[in-house]
């Protein structure tokens, strides 16, 4: 059973860069105005901030530099940088490499790129909490975003759900601290529920990668495009999401009353909205960003606390039961607690 | 499960198509109101009273609301 608590490590704040640039949807050529309003009501997505020439590194990097400035950290001091991303600089090298140079980190830094995205920042928290806890390593970014550069603007069924936004969670050891509990999941037979075909070494880049198909009215797109199957999604999220919160509380003999917040990954409204009342949580503990945001992968939980909860957390003490569930496919959740964490401006480039 | 009850639970998820147009045999995406978002509805109905896990495939290889019962049914 895939079951894990870290100790010792507590996080220390939260940063987020985005596009300056937003997209309305209710003016994307893509929809009629009837279309636009259904759409918008049934994912919650009003706008979202896109601008495809910023890549995931160039937004980490703006969120890095102002966390680091935020929380007063030296550089030399951070031991570990991970990235969860789905969309690197290059196949290879690990983006986590050019950031560490680029950021002017210390040569002592353990840096690596995780190929994971809606799920993904809770996974990315269990390997830098890792990390961290026997207290070797005392300091870790653990960096997670996403863009829209695979999905195609002519399909409606994804463009207008996904925004781009790269944040970081800054993560630090100390003794006594609860630390984290963790659930994870994994089906790899959905792997083609969410997925972009061509490109990679399983199916080559040809000149039929670039070939534009209409799959059905409203969407088309290549080979080298995101694929989102919206029902299969639809299914997996709404069984597995509450699946693996309920196998953390039990595991855990957490109490759901006291928590104090459930951030999930931000798919959409409809399905959120399902996975909240099969969970019975209250509304007030279950904050959305995606409204202004979209969906953004695996920025999507630290984006939303710091959006959505900053007046909170950086102020007393707070539990979260956080939720990912996506692409792979792959989910997992978990229990941590924050005290009085950095949360800083979401810096616009 | 009786296929009674899953036709009611069925058509619950439809707001403006009459009660009478439910059978075994319809063809529910020849339903005017058939939608993106009413094969979500079904697949969260599915989930929620069954506990059975329904596909985008499912769907698009059904015809009929009995095709969709057999496929709900064999997975229980």
């Amino acid at each position: 059973m895939a079951y894990l608590e870290i100790k010792n490590v507590r996080i220390a704040g939260f940063s987020a860069a985005v596009p300056e640039k937003v997209i309305e949807n209710n003016s994307l050529s893509l929809f009629n105005e009837d279309e636009a309003a259904s759409f918008i009501a049934t994912t919650g997505v009003e706008r979202r901030h896109v601008a495809n020439e910023f890549l995931v590194s160039d937004l980490c990097y703006e969120a890095c530099e102002r966390m680091i400035k935020d929380l007063n950290w030296q550089k030399e001091d951070i031991d570990a940088l991970i990235l969860v991303t789905q969309g690197p600089d290059y196949i290879l090298p690990a983006t986590a490499c050019i950031l560490q140079n680029r950021l002017g980190l210390s040569q002592e830094c353990y840096s690596m790129d995780i190929s994971l995205g809606c799920s993904g920042w809770v996974y990315g928290l269990s390997v830098a909490s890792g990390l961290l806890s026997s207290g070797s390593m005392k300091k870790a970014l653990l960096l997670a975003g996403d863009t829209t550069h695979a999905t195609s603007p002519e399909d409606k069924s994804s463009y207008p759900l996904f925004g781009t936004a790269g944040t970081v969670t800054a993560l630090e050891f100390k003794e006594g601290a609860e630390g984290f509990k963790y659930h994870f999941a994994t089906d790899g037979s959905g792997y083609e529920a969410i997925i972009i075909p061509d490109g990679g070494f399983r199916n080559q880049f040809s000149e039929k990668s670039l070939e534009v198909v209409e799959i059905e009215p409203g969407i088309k797109r290549s080979r080298l495009q995101l694929v989102l199957n919206g029902m299969d999604v639809f299914a997996f999220g709404i069984s597995k999401a509450p699946q693996t919160v309920n196998k953390l509380i039990e595991k855990y003999n957490l109490n759901k009353d006291e928590i104090d917040y459930f951030v999930f990954h931000q798919a959409n409204k409809y399905m959120n909205e399902r996975i909240r009342k099969k969970l019975g949580i209250d509304p007030g503990k279950h904050p959305y960003s995606l409204k202004n945001f979209g969906n953004t992968s695996s920025a999507s939980i630290p984006l939303t606390i710091l959006t959505e909860l900053k007046d909170a957390v950086t102020q007393g003490k707070h539990t979260f039961i956080c939720c990912g569930f996506g692409v792979g496919l792959s989910w997992g959740s978990v229990w941590f607690e924050t005290d009085k964490i950095v949360c800083s401006d979401v810096v616009e480039i | 499960m009786e296929l009674k009850d899953f036709m009611q639970n069925f058509a619950a998820q439809f707001d403006e198509t009459a009660p009478s147009e439910f059978t075994p045999t319809t063809e529910f995406k020849k339903l005017a109101e058939w939608s993106s978002i009413l094969a979500l509805s079904v697949i969260a109905m599915a989930d929620e009273e069954y506990n059975v896990q329904v596909k985008g495939d499912d769907i698009r290889n059904s015809g009929t609301i009995e095709d969709l019962y057999n496929i709900v049914k064999s997975r229980m």
